[in-house]
């Protein structure tokens, strides 16, 4: 866990310049107490990236007289969560945390209520993400601020110049870095169907695609975006379990077509077992953030100038790549809220998200669509481009596995890997999709109970 | 204590019932003569105050010696356990007492008994090839001259001193679904790949081996202790008798460490039935959740899903099958105990 400690308190100055504060700026009137504000935040992967928040914290703590200490906790044994675990259950700890996937509605009941800064940031820049809204927004108020840092969406990654030698299909033609020049005539191309018959393309010429089938985030968020692609719903808005259905089995029926051509250790993967894949060289293709690009760049040069990000394929109800944000949330047991708040709505501000878009090479993903247009992702190389398509753009939309489902029944579902079990089931253990659906029924049934 | 001074020795043994009074007039002796200026400041035994009779009391000092034990054993054992049982009894928002609720629907789910059934084959295959690998070597290492003994008990002990979660980690490095270090060799000698944590089988066997290769130590330190316990006049008489080796390990070797076996037996089921590092680190339960045990699925539901009562009765469900197994084992200790004496 690293740390840094922001400006001191300057205890003479703070009545004055607290007040003044107050007075001028919306979000500013409980800053004037000053204190001491603590941030227990994910700790970045990237080298540095940490040091962006840390500067932009800085700035705001100088200017309201604020003394902001940051934790970095990492995510690797769920350590962030268990701290969030033992915070909440302790009633005492940091006044803001960070909150990664479903933690936002596991701690919701110890969240201070944020709709007015989501309400300030939705009118600077216009609609949300839905996935970050079905996350946060918990029975009408939102318990969590989305935060670019560490969100993220898991897109095609693939290394464009075998597609081109083996399956004849020109990726950055299709989806070049210029959201204006995208053909719908060669999009709509983009298939689950091309898709199949190209991984067994590449199989064949012995550099097959690398989908993860364990039961960690990057594979059940794939098999959630495909689901979606076919229309599959587990269980609906009402607690309906709907997963018996023809959608499902065609769903299914692909999968066992495209998991034959896909290497046999994708089962034990965890989340770092794609990004081996395609630095290795062996793998033609993946579904990741950048971040195996990124490695492949100081470690494999020559394959990551020829990786390319690019949107999944469209299936018969659309286009769908799997999201995962990142929150802040604000303990109701925050010594310092109204700074908390103030400090949210800073970090929140296009200017600071550009400068942690850019300090993360453009991995880390606003919620908001308007930000798409930061300059991070049109000149990052090599080849420069390379990750301009890794925020949806098109008619890709973003998906979360579990959702529509109310978002109690929605965590157990992603985090047990319902969907991904099932198709290891059918894949792996050669069941039968009638008894697959039997069991996902019997699991789903049990996820209601939350 | 003071009972090992000349004087006191002289003294005639006591009845029974009056050892603790006799022992406690002595001490008070000799506390007098290790402070002389308390009898020349003319204070009699008769004015010393009750705290420092109670003090000078053997089950006090004992007691007090025993307090910052029992101290850290209340706060982060018996605290935690009675609270892991309130827990259990919650609703997942902690807001609502439940009863058996938790405990029923894990009873419901198919998932839960496979990881009961996951846990018995994990800890009772774990704990059996420990026993007999730690019994094979320890006989090994007993045989060994005395000079050479020490260097390997030495370095057997090397896989129990290694923090667990380092050498798991060591292990999945070898065990690596893509690139593992023992498919490498395989292949260079012309063999195929195993599937060593992708095949759900095979990733049992592997979360199976990593324990063996770690507990396997204790076994073997537990039984050369014991081996060398026992009097070699048995062995001598049974030589003399025309008892081979085999016989003299079946019925004098073997009866001689029950009691030992039986407890190594115990403890070890307890640790490996806990085990949560290697399953976590190796494969998290997967794939198809068939490597879950008690301990990675409580994980997984009470901090990766959120639902801390869920969780805690999960983990809760290990306390009476062990409890069952204690009862039967300690008995058996007992009964042999009293056979001896």
């Amino acid at each position: 866990m690293g740390s840094s400690r922001l400006s001191r308190r300057a205890v003479l100055k703070t009545a004055a310049l607290g007040s003044a504060a107050a007075i001028t700026a919306p979000y500013v009137s409980g800053v004037h107490a000053a204190g001491t504000l603590t941030l227990g935040c994910w700790d970045h992967w990237v080298p540095g990236a940490n040091k962006a928040l840390d500067k932009i914290c800085k700035e705001w703590g100088d200017k309201n007289n604020v003394d902001v200490h940051i934790d970095y906790i990492t995510s690797q044994g769920e350590k962030d969560k268990l701290t969030a675990a033992a915070e909440a259950q302790a009633g005492t700890g940091h006044d803001i945390m960070s909150h990664r996937d479903w933690n936002i509605q596991i701690h919701q009941r110890l969240l201070e209520p944020l709709d007015d800064v989501v309400a300030q940031l939705i009118k600077q820049y216009g609609p949300i993400s839905p996935v970050a809204e079905y996350l946060a927004k918990i029975k009408g108020t939102w318990r969590g601020i989305p935060t670019a840092i560490g969100s993220q969406v898991k897109p095609c990654q693939s290394r464009f110049d075998l597609y081109k030698e083996h399956c004849g299909i020109d990726l950055v033609d299709m989806f070049p870095a210029d959201e204006s020049k995208y053909d719908k005539a060669k999009t709509d191309q983009w298939t689950w169907d091309v898709y199949l018959d190209s991984a067994q393309k590449l199989h064949k010429a012995g550099y097959p695609v690398g989908l993860p089938m364990g039961q960690t985030s990057d594979a059940v968020d794939w098999v959630g975006a495909l689901f979606n692609s076919f229309g599959v719903v587990m269980i609906d808005e009402k607690d309906n379990i709907k997963v018996n259905s023809d959608e499902t089995r065609k769903a299914l029926e692909y999968l066992k077509k495209l998991m034959a051509v896909n290497p046999p250790e994708v089962y034990a993967w965890d989340d770092a077992g794609n990004n081996r894949w395609i630095i290795s060289g062996k793998g033609s293709g993946i579904m990741n953030p950048p971040s195996s690009w990124a490695v492949a760049k100081r470690d494999n040069p020559k394959v990551a100038e020829n990786i390319w990000l690019h949107a999944m394929p469209r299936g018969p109800k659309g286009r769908y790549v799997g999201q995962l944000p990142q929150f802040y949330g604000l303990w109701s047991f925050s010594k310092n809220k109204s700074a908390g708040k103030d400090l949210l709505l800073h970090m929140s501000q296009k200017e600071s998200i550009a400068q942690l878009v850019a300090a993360s090479i453009g991995y880390d993903l606003p919620s908001f669509k308007s930000m798409y247009d930061l300059d991070t992702w049109k000149t990052v190389e090599p080849p420069k481009g390379v990750v301009y398509s890794y925020p949806p753009r098109g008619d890709e939309l973003t998906s979360m596995f579990g959702a529509p489902a109310r978002s109690e029944v929605g965590a157990q579902m992603y985090n047990q890997a319902i969907n991904t079990v099932m198709v290891a089931k059918l894949t792996q253990g050669n069941e039968k999709i009638d008894d697959v659906i039997k069991w996902a029924e019997k699991e789903l049934e049990g996820t209601l109970r939350a | 204590m003071p009972a090992s001074s000349a004087g006191i020795r002289d003294v005639e043994p006591p009845a029974r019932g009056d050892r603790y009074k006799v022992e406690d007039s002595r001490m008070a002796d000799t506390v007098q003569s290790w402070v002389p200026g308390l009898q020349q400041a003319g204070v009699r035994p008769s004015a010393r105050s009750g705290l420092s009779k109670f003090l000078r009391q053997r089950s006090t000092i004992a007691f007090l010696f025993c307090l910052p034990l029992i101290a850290i054993i209340t706060c982060l054992v018996i605290y935690p356990a009675f609270y892991s049982i309130y827990l259990s009894m919650l609703n997942k928002a902690q807001t609502r007492f439940i009863g058996l609720g938790n405990f029923s629907y894990l009873l419901s789910r198919d998932v839960f008994w496979m990881v009961v059934q996951q846990s018995a084959i994990f800890a009772l295959s774990a704990v059996f090839f420990k026993a007999l690998i730690g019994l094979i070597t320890a006989h090994l290492i007993n045989n060994l001259p005395a000079k050479g003994q020490r260097k390997w008990r030495g370095m057997l002990l090397v896989p129990w001193v290694i923090p667990l979660a380092l050498s798991s980690l060591g292990w999945w490095w070898l065990f690596d679904p893509t690139h593992s270090a023992f498919n490498w060799i395989l292949t260079g000698l012309g063999f195929d790949e195993v599937p060593w944590l992708s095949n759900p089988y095979w990733a049992r066997f592997s979360v199976i081996l990593v324990n063996v290769w770690y507990g396997a130590p204790f076994f073997l330190i537990m039984y050369l202790a014991a081996l060398k316990s026992v009097p070699e006049q048995l062995y001598e008489a049974a030589a003399i008798d025309g008892a081979n080796a085999w016989q003299k390990f079946i019925h004098i070797t073997l009866p001689m460490m029950r009691n030992i076996i039986a407890i190594t037996v115990l403890f070890s089921l307890i640790v490996t039935f806990a085990n949560f590092d290697i399953v976590q680190i190796m494969t998290a339960g997967g794939p198809r959740n068939m490597t879950h045990v008690f301990a990675t699925y409580a994980f997984l539901l009470g901090i990766r899903s959120g639902d801390l009562p869920l969780g805690a009765a999960t983990s809760l469900f290990m306390f009476p099958i062990l409890a069952i197994a204690a009862v039967f084992i300690l008995r058996g200790v007992r009964k042999r105990g009293r056979e001896i004496g």
